[in-house]
C-alpha cells in the first residue's frame, strides 16, 4: 500500500477525477497513472496469472513488465501503468486468463 | 562416417524418413544445417488436416491420419495432437455452393472425410464465428499438433531406431563414387548408398546437384499469435474465399495464419515480415471472429518453405540415380503428411515400391 | 514526387531523444519525436517540471536538470507525438505506431532509437509476490504521483540507483527498515584499479558518498555483501531473508524495492536484426554502433543507454552526436563542420565516461542474480523457473529460441523483456559456453502488443518512398 505525501498547491495538482476501482468510487489526481491510483487505493493484487493463478501487483511502472494488466473500461489486459485516469473510468481486477470482450 | 542412408534435412519429413528407415533396419545419418525443426517444420501452424487437400494428396493424407490418431502408440511420445476437427467456413451462398461441389467431387472419388454442415451446425461447433458465415465443411477427425514437439518426438523416435543426427552440418557437395554417395558437409564427410533429400526450402539446391533441377520457389508464410484468452474456439477454422488459418490452443493463445508471405532469405536462414500482409490476415480473422477485435497480438513470424508451381510436393525416387529419393516442396501444407512421407521413403528404399499412389509427385513432371 | 518522409524520427523523449530533437531542430531537420509517456523526460526525468511534489527538491538536483533539457525541447521546432507506442520499425525507416487504439505508420529517412534502459531483472525466490517492485518503480511513483510506500520498506540489491532512491525516500519521510546490498566484496577489489580514472568524474563519487552518509545518519540498518536473498510470504510479501557474514537474517516489511543496475532496452534494435554484442563489463547485450551511434543498418542510429549504459549526461551528448552525423548525411553540414561541432561533445563525453569502468565493476551483478537457483521464477509471464530452463538444456535445447518451444519462456505479454537476459545466461552457464555464443531471443514484431483490431486497420505506410 502506498500513501500520498504533500503535493504542490496549484490548479494542475489539485484537479481530481473520480474513477471506480472494483466498483468503489475513488478520487484521484487528474492525469495520474491508473497503476498509481490502484496502489494508493490499497488493492492487494491487480491480477492473478493465467498459468498458476498467483496474485500479482505492478512491478516496473514503465511499461516493460506487463504485470499490471487489468480490465480498464471493459478492455482486458490493459497496462495500468501506461493508462491515465479519466473521469468515470472503471478499473477491474483480472482473475486468470482474460475473457473475450465485445468492447 | 558411414551409414546405410544419409538424410538431408531434419524437419518433419527427414526425421520421419529416418525413423521409418531405422525401423526397417536401415541405419541413417541425418544432416541438418541448423537444428532439428528450426525452419518450416518447427514453426508452422501445426494444422493436421485432410480438409481441402488436392485430390492427389488425399490418399496420402488419409493414410497419414492413421498415424496421427494413434501417435502415442506409434511414437511412445506426445506430439500435442488434438482431434478438434477442422472447419472451412463459407462466407456467402456462392462459397457454400463451391463447398458442396467439392464434397460431391470427393464422394465420387470415394472419400467421405469431408462433410457439409449448415449454419446451425456451424454455430454449434464454432459459436464465436461471425453471423454472416452460412455454413461450412467439417473434417471431424482433423485437428492440430504442436510442430516443434512433433519434430522432436519424431527425432527421438528416429534416434531410438538407430538414426544419428548431425546438427549445424551444412551439405556442401554430393559426390557419387560407384554405388556410394559421398556427402561433404561443413564439418563431416558422410558415405552412404542411400540418399534422401528432405531439405525443404533448400531442397532445390540438392536436386540441382543431383542433376534434377526443379522450379521450386522459396516462400515465407507468416503467422501471428495472441495473448492467452479464455477458451472460445475448439476446431481449427479456415475460410473458402480468402486465406485463413485460425486456431486456439489449450493454453488460450490464438494462432492466425493466412497464406500471406513475407520475404525469405534462405541463404541467411532469415525472414522479413510484411506488415501489410499481416494486416490483411488480421482483417480476415477479425471479420470471421469479431470477438477478436481487442485481443492483442504478441508475436508475428514466418517460416521458410519450398513451394512447387503446381502446389503439390515432390515425393519419390530420383529420376537420375538409384537408391536416391526426394521428399520436398510441400508448398506450406506438408506437416500433416510427415508421418506417411517417411514411410513411403522407407518402403521405396527397402522394396522399391509403395502401396500409395505417388505418380503425381514424381520429380519427372518437372524434367524434360 | 515530393518526399513526404520526416528527415528524422526519434523514438523516445528521454535525455538522448530530447537533446537529439533540439539539435535536429537547430539544423532545420523535419523531425518527429515519438514517446510512450504523456510528457517528455524519459524515466530519469519523468514528468520533469510537472512533478506534483510540494517539494521537488527532495528528489535532488539531478532530476531538476531535466527541466533545462525539457525547456529546450519544448521550444524546438518539431512534431512531438506523446502517448504513442512503437510496435514496428523496419530498416527502410518505416515506424509502426499505436495510440489510443489506432495503428498507423510514418516514414523517415533516418531513425534514432533513444529508448534508454530498463532495470536488470532481479530473479530471486519470491520476486513475483505482491509488495515487491523495482527501485525504479518506487522512484517513478514518488516523481510522478507524490507517493511512497506506507509501512516498513526494504531496499535490496546493488547499483547507484538503489542509493539514490533510498536518499529520496528518506527525504520524503519513508520508513526504511533495511538497506540490503548484494554487491560482492570481491567487486571492491576488481573496481579499485579504476578508481583513479573515476576521480576524473568525481562528482558521481561524491553524490554516492553523500547518499551513504544520509543512510547512516538516519540510522537505517545497512547490510553489505549479503547472499541468499529471498522473499518470504505466501500470497504477498511478508519479509525478506538473506545471509550475511555466515548468519541468517530476516526483516519483516510491507514493501521491497529490488534493483540490480540498468541494462539497454534492445527490443527495437533486436527486432530490426541489428548485430548485438555481449558486453562483458556491463554484463548485457548492446547493439554494435560506430562512433556516431549508427548501427549496422544504414538508416538506424542509437543514442543513450539503449546503446550501452552511460547515464543521462552521456545520453544527451550521444543524441547530439548522432544528429550531427545525420545532418551530414542529409548534406546540411560538411564533414569538417560535423567534426568541429562534435569535438567539445566528445571531450565532455570522455570525462563523464571515466566513472563507468569503476561503477560497472563495483556494481557487477552477482553470479546468483544472473543464474538463479532452480526454484526461482525466471519468466514471470509464463512462470518458468531457472530449473525448468536447465532441464530444457538437458533435453537438448541449445539456445533461448528453442526454450520457447520447450516451455514458453519469453512467449507472454512482456515478450521476453524480463527473462531474456537470464535465460541466455542460464543456458550459457549450463552448457559451459560464453553467453555471446548462446545468443538471445529472436525478437519479432509487434515490438509492443497491439490489438488484432489495430493491426487489421493498419494501412500502408504514409509517404513511404517506393
Amino acid at each position: 500500500m502506498f500513501r500520498r505525501i504533500p503535493r504542490r498547491d496549484d490548479e494542475e495538482s489539485r484537479s481530481l477525477v473520480t474513477i471506480f476501482i472494483e466498483g468503489k468510487p475513488i478520487q484521484v489526481p487528474t492525469g495520474e497513472m491508473v497503476a498509481a491510483a490502484v496502489l494508493a487505493s490499497g488493492l492487494g493484487w491487480v491480477r492473478s496469472t493465467p498459468v498458476s493463478g498467483a496474485p500479482r501487483m505492478p512491478y516496473c511502472l514503465m511499461g516493460v513488465c506487463f504485470e499490471c494488466l487489468m480490465e480498464i473500461d471493459g478492455v482486458p489486459n490493459s497496462q495500468a501503468c501506461m493508462t491515465r485516469v479519466r473521469e468515470g473510468m472503471r478499473v477491474e481486477r483480472q482473475a486468470g486468463v482474460r475473457p473475450l470482450s465485445e468492447v | 562416417m558411414h551409414a546405410d542412408a544419409v538424410v538431408i534435412g531434419a524437419g518433419i519429413h527427414g526425421c520421419s524418413a529416418a525413423l521409418h528407415l531405422g525401423r526397417a533396419g536401415i541405419s541413417s545419418i541425418v544432416l541438418e544445417q541448423a537444428y532439428p525443426g528450426r525452419h518450416a517444420s518447427g514453426v508452422n501452424a501445426g494444422g493436421v488436416r485432410r480438409l481441402g487437400r488436392h485430390p492427389a494428396e488425399i490418399p496420402l493424407s488419409v493414410a497419414a491420419m492413421g498415424f496421427w490418431l494413434n501417435m502415442e502408440d506409434f511414437l511412445g511420445q506426445d506430439c500435442g495432437f488434438r482431434r478438434t476437427g477442422q472447419v472451412k467456413v463459407a462466407e456467402d451462398e456462392s462459397e457454400m455452393e463451391r463447398l458442396r461441389q467439392r464434397v460431391a467431387q470427393l464422394r465420387s472419388l470415394g472419400f467421405t472425410h469431408e462433410e457439409i454442415i449448415d449454419q446451425d451446425e456451424l454455430k454449434h461447433l464454432v459459436p464465436a464465428v461471425s453471423g454472416h458465415c452460412v455454413g461450412a465443411i467439417v473434417c471431424r477427425d482433423d485437428g492440430y499438433a504442436l510442430p516443434f514437439q512433433t519434430v522432436t518426438a519424431f527425432r527421438k523416435g528416429a534416434e531410438a531406431a538407430g538414426a544419428q543426427f548431425k546438427a549445424g552440418c551444412r551439405v556442401d557437395k554430393l559426390v557419387r563414387r560407384g554405388s556410394i554417395w559421398q556427402v561433404q558437409t561443413s564439418r563431416l564427410m558422410i558415405e552412404a548408398p542411400i540418399l534422401v533429400n528432405c531439405s525443404g526450402a533448400w531442397a532445390g539446391g540438392i536436386a540441382e546437384q543431383l542433376d534434377e533441377p526443379v522450379p521450386v520457389s522459396v516462400e515465407a508464410p507468416m503467422l501471428m499469435i495472441s495473448e492467452r484468452v479464455a477458451p472460445f474456439c475448439n476446431p481449427v477454422v479456415g475460410a473458402t474465399g480468402r486465406p485463413l488459418s485460425f486456431k486456439q490452443f489449450e493454453n488460450g493463445t490464438v494462432l492466425i495464419g493466412g497464406g500471406h508471405r513475407g520475404q525469405a532469405d534462405p541463404a541467411r536462414q532469415e525472414t522479413q515480415l510484411d506488415m501489410g500482409g499481416l494486416a490483411f490476415s488480421a482483417r480476415t480473422a477479425q471479420e470471421i471472429f469479431p470477438c477478436m477485435r481487442n485481443v492483442r497480438v504478441l508475436r508475428c513470424w514466418a517460416g521458410i518453405e519450398a513451394v512447387m508451381p503446381d502446389g503439390i510436393p515432390v515425393i519419390g525416387p530420383s529420376a537420375k540415380f538409384p537408391d536416391t529419393f526426394h521428399a520436398f516442396g510441400f508448398s506450406a501444407h506438408g506437416f500433416q503428411l510427415g508421418p506417411i512421407t517417411g514411410q513411403i521413403i522407407a518402403h521405396l528404399a527397402v522394396q522399391s515400391e509403395t502401396s500409395l499412389p505417388i505418380e503425381a509427385f514424381s520429380i519427372g513432371r518437372f524434367l524434360e | 514526387m515530393e518526399d513526404k518522409r520526416y528527415d528524422l524520427a526519434i523514438i523516445g523523449a528521454g535525455p538522448a531523444g530530447m537533446a537529439a530533437a533540439s539539435s535536429a531542430a537547430g539544423f532545420g531537420l523535419r523531425c518527429l519525436v515519438i514517446d510512450e509517456q504523456p510528457r517528455p523526460g524519459g524515466q530519469i526525468y519523468r514528468d520533469t517540471g510537472h512533478s506534483p511534489l510540494a517539494n521537488p527538491d527532495l528528489l535532488g538536483p539531478d532530476y531538476r536538470e531535466g527541466e533545462v533539457l525539457a525547456a529546450e525541447f519544448g521550444k524546438a521546432q518539431m512534431e512531438y507525438l506523446s502517448g504513442a507506442a512503437v510496435w514496428h520499425v523496419d530498416a527502410d525507416g518505416v515506424v509502426g505506431l499505436s495510440r489510443e487504439g489506432r495503428a498507423w505508420s510514418v516514414a523517415a529517412r533516418y531513425i534514432l532509437v533513444a529508448t534508454g534502459a530498463m532495470e536488470r531483472p532481479c530473479p530471486i525466490p519470491g520476486w513475483t509476490l505482491p509488495g515487491v517492485m523495482t527501485a525504479g518503480a518506487g522512484q517513478i511513483l514518488l516523481k510522478t504521483s507524490a507517493m511512497i510506500p506506507d509501512g516498513p520498506i526494504v531496499l535490496a540489491g546493488s547499483g547507484p540507483l538503489l542509493f539514490l532512491v533510498a536518499w529520496q525516500y528518506l527525504n520524503a519521510g519513508a520508513e526504511i527498515v533495511g538497506f540490503v546490498e548484494t554487491t560482492s566484496r570481491a567487486n571492491y577489489l576488481s573496481a579499485l584499479p579504476f578508481l583513479p580514472k573515476a576521480l576524473g568524474a568525481a562528482e558521481y563519487l561524491f553524490k554516492g558518498l553523500g547518499y551513504m552518509k544520509a543512510l547512516r545518519k538516519a540510522r537505517v540498518p545497512v547490510f553489505k555483501g549479503v547472499a541468499d536473498l529471498r522473499v518470504e510470504g505466501d500470497s504477498k510479501l511478508e519479509a525478506i531473508s538473506f545471509s550475511v557474514g555466515g548468519k541468517n537474517k530476516r526483516i519483516g516489511c510491507d514493501t521491497l524495492l529490488l534493483h540490480q543496475g540498468v541494462v539497454p532496452n534492445v527490443q527495437i534494435t533486436r527486432a530490426l536484426g541489428c548485430e548485438h554484442i555481449w558486453d562483458i563489463r556491463q554484463v548485457c547485450w548492446r547493439p554494435r554502433l560506430d562512433d556516431w551511434g549508427r548501427t549496422d543498418s544504414e538508416k538506424i542510429y542509437v543514442a543513450g543507454d539503449g546503446g550501452g549504459i552511460g547515464g543521462a549526461a552521456v545520453a544527451q551528448i550521444q543524441g547530439r552526436l548522432a544528429t550531427l552525423e545525420i545532418a551530414r548525411h542529409l548534406n546540411i553540414i560538411e564533414t569538417a563542420e560535423r567534426d568541429r561541432l562534435a569535438a567539445p561533445h566528445r571531450v565532455a563525453m570522455a570525462r563523464h565516461l571515466r566513472i563507468r569502468p569503476f561503477l560497472d565493476l563495483l556494481y557487477r551483478p552477482t553470479e546468483v542474480m544472473r543464474c538463479p537457483s532452480d526454484e526461482t521464477i525466471v519468466c514471470r509471464c509464463e512462470e518458468v523457473t531457472a530449473g525448468d530452463i536447465r532441464s530444457m538444456v538437458r533435453m537438448g535445447c541449445l539456445g533461448p529460441n528453442q526454450t520457447k518451444s520447450f516451455g514458453r519462456p519469453g512467449m507472454g505479454p512482456c515478450q521476453g523483456r524480463l527473462c531474456g537476459l537470464t535465460v541466455s545466461e542460464v543456458i550459457a552457464a549450463e552448457r559451459g559456453l560464453p553467453t555471446a555464443e548462446v545468443g538471445y531471443y529472436r525478437i519479432r514484431p509487434p515490438i509492443k502488443p497491439i490489438t488484432l483490431g489495430e493491426l487489421a486497420a493498419f494501412d500502408a505506410p504514409e509517404g513511404k518512398q517506393k
